[in-house]
């Protein structure tokens, strides 16, 4: 439950999604990835935001492993102290999303291509000047992927992505503190 | 009042009696404060020692041990004695003075940040940016450091806070840590599992670690296993945890441990590891515990189980609640055939050779010493080949046993031993350390004599770095490579400037007479003991 391959197909590999509620207290997110990098434990990525309550962060880690790694990654996260609840977001049941911004090159000629691309992407272009665009596309891993890959026939110049954030479905099992 | 004020008065809450440190100038506002108090500070020689002297303080008190230091070189000077604590979970408060807030993050002199280098080695740490935060994070570092799986807390604190005026101080009733809540209770299906299990097996072995001491349950330990006649072997962290004498106690597992403690391990059927973290130098393979036979894995920290190897009945929680939860059960069993077969294995054990005559045997004169201690005297072993002999041959009563375990540190044992008899001056206190640790501590000899805190201290003389010396004669062909202590002291000279007492043994001549006489008082003393220097541990 809540393991999926990852992209190599790597049977034993699996990849899983925590979401964590920790102190919002500054050097918590040095301490979590301290521990991830002290231990060996893959990040493939991490992102940090406060919640509605400013008491704390919400983290979303992607990372993998075999199954004894996850749970020791699970156990371990659990035991640092300013953790206050870990999660797993499971797939079949939870919403991630990730933002994307690309810069490419394109010329006057080139840039109405890009402006269907992004339309069926529903991406945005949010800057426009002589030589390039800045495209802005929200979605899961897979679709930002895809994007991507159709505009490497673009030349790409600059790329930022956020990283994953999720959140289960539902109010089940929301904690409140 | 001043922060600094109220620091000592966290302190005098949390029943601190004593501390060690080192002062400098980002720590000085405490160690002013620190004068008003009933609170003994004893000086160090070097800031290490001040971590080693806590945590051997805190094993034998089963208090939280408190060292001090100042920022930048103080602290980082820590960092070797907070790990230490850390590797044998020892509740630690460690407390550090820092650059003044306003030049954090300036490359002050002196600056260190000391809680991002202690990161790892720390179960916590804490920069106070205010000084009501005080009460509060002293609170919660006692608990912290003093629960669940012990282990070292610091605390960081810039000397401005110390300085800022306080208008009361009002310490917190209670801790309010809201996700720290360690387990205590064991699940009760787990421990029936676990009866359940002890009256089907046949061959049982309880293997014991630390964690039995820490959690002070060697008491419930013993009566457990002796209502049931359930053989034990213990971790090199559970040494004493069983008298060596006790006929169910089978020796210490792992590669310099006794034969029948791995044997006995590996033939089991039902194998019960408890306060034990299947370290690699007890378990080399982990995957060869579980076969054959039911793994019970009992453990206040739940990262521990699983971490090594995943045990068939997982048991989290607090190993002397545990025990009387085990109490309360009962069952019918018979391991006399195991016992026997055990019995048979400890008595056709190889023997160590004895080496050669023109020097001390350091198992004879270990097994000595342990004979002419006090019934609950405190034996403190350092790192190398004496640890190795002191493992294997020194006879636990009802004392204790201390040694660095999981980070091997050598130097430990002088400041730790002194930590220790500090910690109860009526006690017999004896280190036991090489030519090689020594001089790693042998500067805090001053602050025995300082503050009379007398015990003895054998050097076991062989000239190397003997444990290393063993390695490299068996992995390099006997390529020895920068382990020649040539250029050590004269010992009678080092115990002479102390102004302490000093005796040589050379051989095995009126052996046993010397031991006598070393440990008839207890004054402070140095003893010199020769060694053959291509001695092995084996």
């Amino acid at each position: 439950m809540g393991l999926c391959p990852n992209i190599n197909g790597d049977i034993k590999k699996m990849q899983k999604v925590f979401s964590l509620i920790v102190d919002n207290t500054s050097g918590v997110l040095s301490r979590i990835s301290g521990l991830f990098s002290r231990r060996g434990y893959n990040i493939e990525s991490i992102t940090a935001g406060v919640t509605a309550d400013p008491r704390f962060t919400r983290i979303t880690i992607v990372t993998n492993g075999d199954e004894d790694i996850l749970d020791q990654i699970e156990k371990q996260v659990e035991k640092l102290i300013d953790v206050r609840h870990i999660k797993v977001l499971e797939p079949d049941n939870s919403v991630y999303r990730e933002l994307a911004m690309v810069k490419v090159r394109a010329s006057a000629e080139a840039r109405q291509g890009l402006v269907a691309m992004s339309d069926i992407f529903r991406a945005k272009i949010v800057d426009v000047a002589s030589d390039s665009v800045i495209i802005e596309i929200t979605g899961n891993k897979a679709k930002i992927e895809a994007f991507i890959n159709l505009l490497c026939d673009y030349e790409i110049l600059e790329l930022a992505r956020t990283g994953i954030a999720g959140l289960s479905r539902g109010a089940e099992d929301v904690v409140y503190f | 009042m001043v922060g600094a004020d109220t620091i000592v008065k966290c302190l005098e809450k949390e029943g601190v009696e004593v501390l060690f440190g080192y002062p400098g100038v980002a720590i000085c506002p405490f160690f002013n404060s620190i004068l008003n108090t009933d609170i003994e500070a004893i000086l160090v020689r070097t800031e290490q020692n001040a971590a080693h002297a806590a945590n051997g303080y805190a094993r034998v008190t089963g208090k939280v041990g408190v060292c001090v230091a100042t920022s930048g070189p103080g602290a980082t000077n820590l960092i070797t004695g907070i790990a230490t604590a850390y590797a044998d979970s020892i509740p630690l408060v460690c407390i550090t003075g820092q650059v003044e807030s306003s030049l954090l993050g300036y490359d002050t002199f002196q600056e260190a940040d000391i809680t991002g280098a202690v990161e790892s080695f720390v179960k916590y740490s804490y920069l106070i940016r205010d000084v009501k935060e005080i009460p509060r994070v002293f609170k919660e570092a006692f608990h912290i450091a003093s629960t669940g799986r012990k282990g070292p807390v610091l605390i960081d604190i810039p000397s401005d806070i110390q300085r800022a005026a306080v208008q009361k101080f009002e310490y917190p009733e209670e801790v309010k840590l809201r996700t720290y809540k360690p387990t205590v209770k064991g699940h009760a299906v787990q421990i029936k599992k676990v009866i359940t299990e002890l009256s089907k097996a046949e061959r049982p072995i309880i293997c014991v670690g630390g964690g039995v001491l820490l959690s002070g349950a060697r008491k419930e330990l013993r009566a457990f296993a002796h209502k049931y006649n359930i053989p034990v072997v213990s971790t090199l962290m559970g040494i004493g945890a069983m008298p060596t004498d006790d006929e169910l106690y089978f020796g210490m597992v792992g590669n310099n441990g006794k034969s029948y403690a791995n044997k006995a391990m590996n033939e089991s059927d039902l194998l019960i590891m408890i306060g034990a973290r299947v370290a690699d130098r007890a378990v080399s393979q982990p995957d060869l515990i579980t076969e054959n036979k039911v793994l019970v894995h009992i453990d206040v920290d739940p990262a521990e189980i699983g971490k090594q190897v995943g045990p068939h009945i997982p048991l989290v929680g607090d190993i002397k609640h545990i025990f009387k939860d085990f109490e309360a059960e009962s069952f019918e069993c018979n391991y006399s055939d195991w016992l026997n077969k055990l019995n048979e294995y400890k008595k056709n054990a190889p023997v160590r050779k004895s080496p050669s005559k023109d020097y001390v045997d350091p198992a004879v004169l270990i097994g000595l010493i342990s004979d002419e201690l006090e019934d609950d005297a405190i034996y403190v072993a350092d790192v190398g080949q004496n640890q190795m002999w002191s493992c294997g041959y020194y006879k636990a009563k009802n004392g204790r046993f201390l040694t660095s375990g999981g980070m091997g540190t050598m130097g430990y044992s002088i400041p730790a031993a002194m930590g220790a008899k500090r910690g109860n001056n009526k006690k017999q206190v004896v280190a036991v350390c090489g030519d090689g640790s020594f001089q790693m501590s042998m500067m805090e000899l001053a602050t025995m004599q300082q503050y009379k805190i007398p015990f003895k201290i054998f050097v076991f003389h062989n000239g190397y770095l003997g444990l290393v010396r063993e390695y490299q004669h068996n992995a390099y062909k006997a390529n020895y490579s920068v382990v020649d202590l040539t250029g050590s002291p004269e010992f009678e000279h080092i115990a002479k400037a102390y102004n302490m007492g000093f005796m040589k043994l050379s051989n095995m001549d009126d052996i046993e007479k010397n031991v006598k006489t070393i440990l008839s008082d207890d004054s402070p003393m140095l003893i010199e003991v020769m060694i053959d220097p291509m001695d092995t541990v084996k």
